[in-house]
């Protein structure tokens, strides 16, 4: 992994890395990089990839409503609302 | 009253009035008050709470309608979301969150009668074996305060090990209740996934992730199991299996698996061996199974962990809950330094690593091959239970290590060399105390097939009953400081 693919990878998670945390984060990516290559050589063939352990389909519920949305009590916990609705920096100009 | 007594002799104690659960969780929160600043194992506590939910559960019994739990001090992981009280996941991500509701395993004990006493530390998001990514700093281990506790569950751990409550909650997701406990030298259980609700438990890898608990012994870690389990239907992936069966142990076969056991440090193979004599000496048949795959469990892991990090993660935008930066100058911005400095490195180093083993033109040669190894891995586990019960193993390679001792993020991943298989294949697996290494504990690994964990804990119970390495304590903090004296000299 170079500079390149970390910058993009932490854009596409959307994390800020510091100059000064850059060097060592490519350092342990590397490493980790190595160890998660060490699996690339097991022969999967004849293996389907297993998304859940106990091999389940996922369950579905009735389609029926089961909630209320208690706004106040979910946006007591925000950073910063106003009459309702969360804000952020301006989006559209 | 000593502080080491087990949940069914404290229910004793409670029930013939020989102490009351106020008393009890007083006495609990004084070892606190005197334990924490060394060992650090409790991110937040909650007297006020704590002593009303006792009362609470002192009228219940006066009114003879006392449930399993009623008056039994409990620590929360702080990853289980508690309404009311902070639920941080040792992140500055989280720092200030108070969830709106409880997670259905707070909610299950609280209604059985235990009574919350804090939230214990962990590794920040429940990611790390040795608990120093914890934005709070390290809890320490109560055998000595200079080593891990273990991760990510090590204030649970190490806070049952100090006899500050007697018992706790944990989460799994390759390690981190069975590690700690091992460290630590208590027992501790992930349960087969989906036994215990994950609703309300702060995601990490959502297809790994058990909610377990952590007691002195598998008897009272099986109470804490019958309380928490059970079908949820606010977790789909929870099960509706029977409860768990607790139908005797009888004669078993116990497979060791050679791939465990053959890289295995000398020491620590001789304090195994005894463990496995001595449940041959109990009447059980010893047979060594092959896990083939076995070395291919750590890559795998740290793949599909996390990969489903990156995404469960990307849900802490600092718009909704959670840190916010401070004038961020637009929403990218917003995002990003919010994310900067809420997560800790090993947090980023996850959802990097996530994100790359999912982006265009890796997905295939790594997320895919990891749920394909996966599956092999689940299928060795399969095929040797055609022949065996149980499988013994070790917990991990070596006893507790100095914190600050590990610093290659590579080196930490393998500490769960031994713990990680069972949670790919999502099985019941139990670390029960088994010796001491130059002072410190060492854990036996008990693995059983889906749903078997009442196999699990019956043969941890019958160990327990032939050996006391469950009772050893490192008494840091003498178990009979702390309290009323007139409590403590009750029993």
């Amino acid at each position: 992994m170079d500079r390149e693919t970390l910058a993009r990878l932490a854009r596409l998670a959307q994390l800020e890395l510091t100059p000064e945390e850059v060097g060592p984060a490519l350092d342990d990516l590397n490493r980790i990089v190595a160890l998660i290559d060490e699996m690339r050589a097991v022969d999967t063939r004849d293996a389907a990839p297993l998304a859940h352990p106990l091999d389940a389909d996922q369950p579905l519920r009735d389609d029926i409503v089961t909630e209320s949305v208690d706004r106040e009590t979910y946006q007591d916990i925000a950073p910063a609302t106003r009459e309702g609705l969360y804000l952020v920096p301006r989006v559209v100009e | 009253m000593n502080g080491d007594e087990s949940i069914a002799a404290l229910r004793r104690g409670l029930l013939d009035r020989r102490y009351s659960a106020v008393e009890l969780t007083e006495r609990s929160l004084s070892r606190i008050d005197t334990a924490n600043e060394t060992l650090n194992c409790f991110i937040t506590i909650d007297p006020d709470g704590a002593l009303a939910a006792a009362a609470a559960a002192d009228s219940r019994i006066a009114r003879g309608e006392a449930g399993p739990l009623t008056g039994i001090p409990l620590a929360h992981k702080d990853v289980f979301c508690t309404r009311g009280i902070r639920t941080t996941c040792a992140s500055r991500m989280l720092a200030n969150f108070i969830a709106p509701y409880d997670a259905t395993a707070v909610s299950r004990l609280a209604h059985a009668g235990a009574v919350c006493l804090g939230k214990t530390n962990m590794d920040e998001f429940a990611m790390g074996s040795s608990n120093e990514t914890s934005w709070f700093g390290p809890a320490r281990n109560p055998w000595d305060p200079g080593r891990a506790p273990g991760g990510s569950s090590g204030g649970s751990a190490a806070a049952v090990c100090a006899g500050l409550v007697p018992c706790a909650t944990g989460t799994d997701t390759g390690g981190s209740i069975r590690q700690p406990a091992a460290f630590c030298g208590v027992t501790g259980l992930k349960p087969t996934y989906g036994r215990v609700s994950r609703y309300g438990m702060v995601a990490f890898a959502s297809s790994l992730d058990q909610g377990g608990a952590f007691a002195r012994d598998a008897e009272d870690v099986a109470a804490l199991l019958q309380v928490m389990e059970g079908h949820d239907p606010l977790d789909s992936t929870s099960t509706t299996a029977e409860p768990t069966a607790f139908d005797g142990s009888g004669s078993m076969t116990i497979g060791l698996p050679g791939e465990y056991w053959d890289d295995l440090d000398a020491d620590m193979g001789a304090v195994l061996d005894d463990a496995t004599r001595e449940l041959e000496a109990a009447g059980h048949t010893l047979k060594t199974v092959s896990l083939p795959h076995t070395t291919a469990a750590v890559p795998a892991y740290y793949v599909i962990a996390s990969a489903e990090a990156s995404a469960n993660l990307s849900r802490y935008d600092g718009v909704r809950f959670g840190y916010r930066a401070e004038s961020p100058d637009s929403i990218d911005d917003l995002y990003r330094r919010s994310r900067a400095e809420g997560f800790g490195a090993e947090v980023k180093r996850r959802i990097l690593t996530g994100t790359y083993a999912l982006s265009i033109g890796y997905y295939d040669a790594y997320y895919l091959q990891a749920q394909r190894v996966r599956r092999l891995i689940r299928q060795d586990f399969l095929d040797a239970f055609d022949d065996v019960d149980v499988i013994a193993a070790p917990v991990t390679p070596g006893v507790a290590f100095p914190l600050g001792a590990v610093t290659d993020p590579v080196a930490m991943y393998r500490q769960d060399v031994f713990t990680i298989p069972a949670s790919l294949a999502g099985l019941p697996a139990m670390s029960l105390p088994c010796g001491l290494l130059d002072g410190l504990p060492a854990g036996l690994q008990l693995i059983g097939p889906h749903f078997e964990e009442g196999r699990v804990l019956e043969l941890g119970a019958e160990y327990q009953r032939r050996t006391d390495w469950h009772r050893q304590r490192p008494h840091i903090i003498p178990l009979d400081t702390g309290g009323p004296g007139e409590v403590s000299n009750a029993v």
